[in-house]
């Protein structure tokens, strides 16, 4: 079995992110930049189906700019065999969204034929948490979301998911789309080995256009701003000027 | 302290983004990938190792084994003896990384001394296999009480008994000896008269813990890095057969400069390190903290200084990388090298005092991990030839050329 593993390239989560003065949108330019830790994750578990013998290969897809390709040097140097970068934008402020992503990524499907796609629950970037489904509408195949554990057994896979108000546990046809939540796996560092070794591997550049898929934003961003801003707290002498407190915020 | 682990990289590398001349992404994820071991598993060890002086065997264990198996432990040894074989940029990249951490934590993440690969015979499984291996730990000895960067006034000596050496004397500030299982030891085996006076000739001995007439004994408490222990080295009597010998008898020069060259690399890459994550610090500090009213980061009097502090951590950085490239490309690099060490230890005090002055008061609390810095900055200006031999270095070899 192929697994195809779709991977983002996000601004890393311990930069403090800034928005850009205008309210456009938030400045990328000279931050670091790495993998959404979700795709991490997606990328871990398909190691550990390869090394389970569970899959053949492994194949890294990444959609937007050109760096992108860092991201699945990340992801080959983790143990993937093979990644396709798909150039959909040349400015690093451009967001592909996620109905143009699904589209592109049903094409890598229809070229590639993998038997599973594991990919994260949403990018930490715009958290939307929805190429996962589109694709599988797309594809027409089974889809699983906000895995926290995954067994695939021949031509149907169990998957726990991370709901609410626990775990619910569902059982999927195979092929699938699964997307991997925080807790399922933690993911490995990249070995200094297999980092020499990234370059060697196939790395295919692709356009959006060769999937003929139009990436014009469908959506209109009206505004991005800081979060509000926390007030500072008091402090209180006693319990009972806490509860006085309390009472006057109208918390109790 | 609360804050050590603060918000880990505000800002931190020599702009993240954009790809530096010559570095490639296979340089990227070195870096990245030790600079995130050392985030992960080394800082929270950092506050034991500083209130008790000493690293638990078991830690020690763990990031050694975490280290070979990433594939990382002695990566600047060749792929000839099983290693990942990084040249010397590379080789930097992981340096100045781990300069973030504590060095009593990061020796375990096992970079052997390069001149092991000077074993022959027998000595390549005895020492460098196992050293290369995580199997063994090597230490090096040069200093004496009496022979700091005077390296030839050294005392401790051998004396020829058949085909035997005797050997008496002390050494001292030996990092790493107390976890040691052999020691790489410079020894006077000779004098020869030159115009200049007499001059020792010096021989390279390899040397086991626990061989009679050897013994590793504790050395002073200093006040940078904290658990990276200097140790004493004394030999009383003691008989090494002619097997110990390590490169030539009377070579030890020769095998210092073939494979220690390098070394000071080591010192200036780590100090950027280790100042980026000062840096950060700093940075956030300078961004969060008001006082009259506004982010301390508005006066000129702070933002200033944070001007001064990335500007020289840049020219470090460049500087280091600049003369480890140097190496690889075969060029003369030995000037290039002092001025890195000299100029990244230098800049390495200027940034952590910086960081204290714009901390104020709090900087000089343990509460904070900046004091220690501080304390560490201290010794990378004096260890690996001082500031003056430094500039000794780079001087002479602008001048001498031209018969100055």
């Amino acid at each position: 079995m192929k697994v195809l593993v779709p991977v983002k390239r996000v601004i890393d989560y311990n930069v403090k992110v800034r928005v850009k003065a205008d309210g456009s949108g938030v400045d990328l330019a000279n931050v670091k930049m790495s993998m959404n830790p979700f795709d991490e994750i997606a990328v871990e578990e398909a190691i550990r189906l390869k090394e389970k013998g569970v899959a053949e290969e492994v194949v890294a897809v990444s959609i937007g700019v050109k760096q992108a390709q860092e991201t699945l040097r990340t992801a080959l140097a983790m143990g993937a065999d093979r990644a396709i970068l798909v150039i959909a934008a040349d400015d690093v402020h451009t967001d592909i969204e996620p109905l143009a992503v699904a589209k592109i990524l049903k094409g890598v499907i229809d070229e590639e034929q993998p038997g599973l796609v594991l990919c994260g629950k949403q990018a930490i970037d715009n958290d939307m948490n929805a190429t996962g489904q589109m694709l599988a509408a797309l594809t027409g195949w089974s889809q699983a979301t906000f895995a926290s554990e995954v067994a695939i057994d021949g031509d149907s896979a169990t998957v726990t998911r991370e709901v609410d108000g626990g775990l619910q546990t569902i059982k999927v046809k195979m092929p699938a789309i699964i997307s991997v939540d925080l807790r399922l796996n933690e993911p490995r560092y990249a070995t200094l080995p297999n980092i020499m070794k990234a370059k060697k591997k196939p790395l295919d550049e692709k356009t959006a256009a060769d999937y003929g898929v139009d990436t014009a934003p469908r959506l209109e961003i009206v505004k991005t701003g800081e979060p509000e801003e926390r007030a500072a707290g008091i402090k209180v002498g006693s319990v009972d000027e806490l509860v006085e407190k309390l009472k006057e915020a109208g918390a109790v | 302290m609360i804050a050590a682990s603060l918000a880990t990289s505000v800002s931190s590398g020599l702009g993240e983004e954009a790809m530096i001349f010559g570095q490639t992404d296979e340089h990227h994820m070195i870096a990245d990938t030790v600079r995130s071991f050392v985030e992960k598993e080394i800082y929270h060890h950092e506050e034991l190792v500083e209130r008790t002086g000493e690293v638990p065997h078991e830690i020690a264990q763990e990031i050694k084994q975490k280290t070979i198996d990433l594939g990382f432990y002695a990566c600047n040894f060749p792929e000839s003896v099983g290693c990942a074989g990084l040249n010397h940029l590379e080789f930097a990249l992981v340096e100045r990384e781990l300069g973030r951490g504590s060095m009593a934590l990061t020796h375990f993440f096992g970079r052997p001394q390069n001149i092991l690969m000077a074993c022959e015979g027998e000595q390549v499984e005895r020492y460098l296999m196992p050293a290369v291996r995580g199997e063994k730990m090597d230490a090096l000895a040069m200093t004496e009480p009496g022979a700091g960067s005077d390296v030839r006034g050294m005392k401790c000596a051998a004396v020829r008994d058949g085909s035997d050496w005797v050997v008496n004397g002390t050494k001292h500030f030996i990092s790493g000896a107390e976890h040691a299982d052999f020691v790489i030891v410079f020894i006077a085996t000779g004098e020869d008269q030159t115009p200049k006076g007499p001059k020792k000739r010096i021989t390279a001995f390899l040397v086991d813990r626990g061989h009679p007439g050897f013994t590793i004994r504790d050395g002073y408490k200093s006040v940078s890095h904290r658990g990276y222990k200097n140790m004493i080295l004394e030999f009383d009597d003691c008989r090494l057969p002619a097997e110990a010998v390590l490169g030539e008898v009377d070579g030890g020069f020769e095998v210092m400069n073939t494979w220690l060259y390098a070394t000071r690399i080591t010192v200036a890459a780590m100090s950027v390190g280790r100042a980026r994550r000062v840096f950060d610090y700093a940075l956030d500090y300078a961004a969060t903290r008001e006082q009259f009213g506004q982010k301390i980061g508005k006066f000129q009097g702070v933002s200033f200084q944070i001007a001064d502090m990335i500007t020289e951590i840049d020219a470090a950085d460049l500087l280091t990388l600049a003369s480890a490239d140097r190496l690889d490309k075969g060029l003369p690099a030995n000037r290039e090298i002092a001025s890195a060490k000299l100029y990244a230890s230098e800049m390495l005090a200027r940034v952590t005092d910086a960081a204290i002055q714009i901390h104020g008061g709090m900087g000089l609390m343990d509460d904070y991990p900046l004091e220690r810095f501080w304390r560490d900055a201290r010794v990378e200006r004096i260890w690996d030839g001082t500031s003056e031999i430094q500039r000794h270095i780079i001087s002479r070899d602008l001048l001498r050329a031209l018969g100055a």
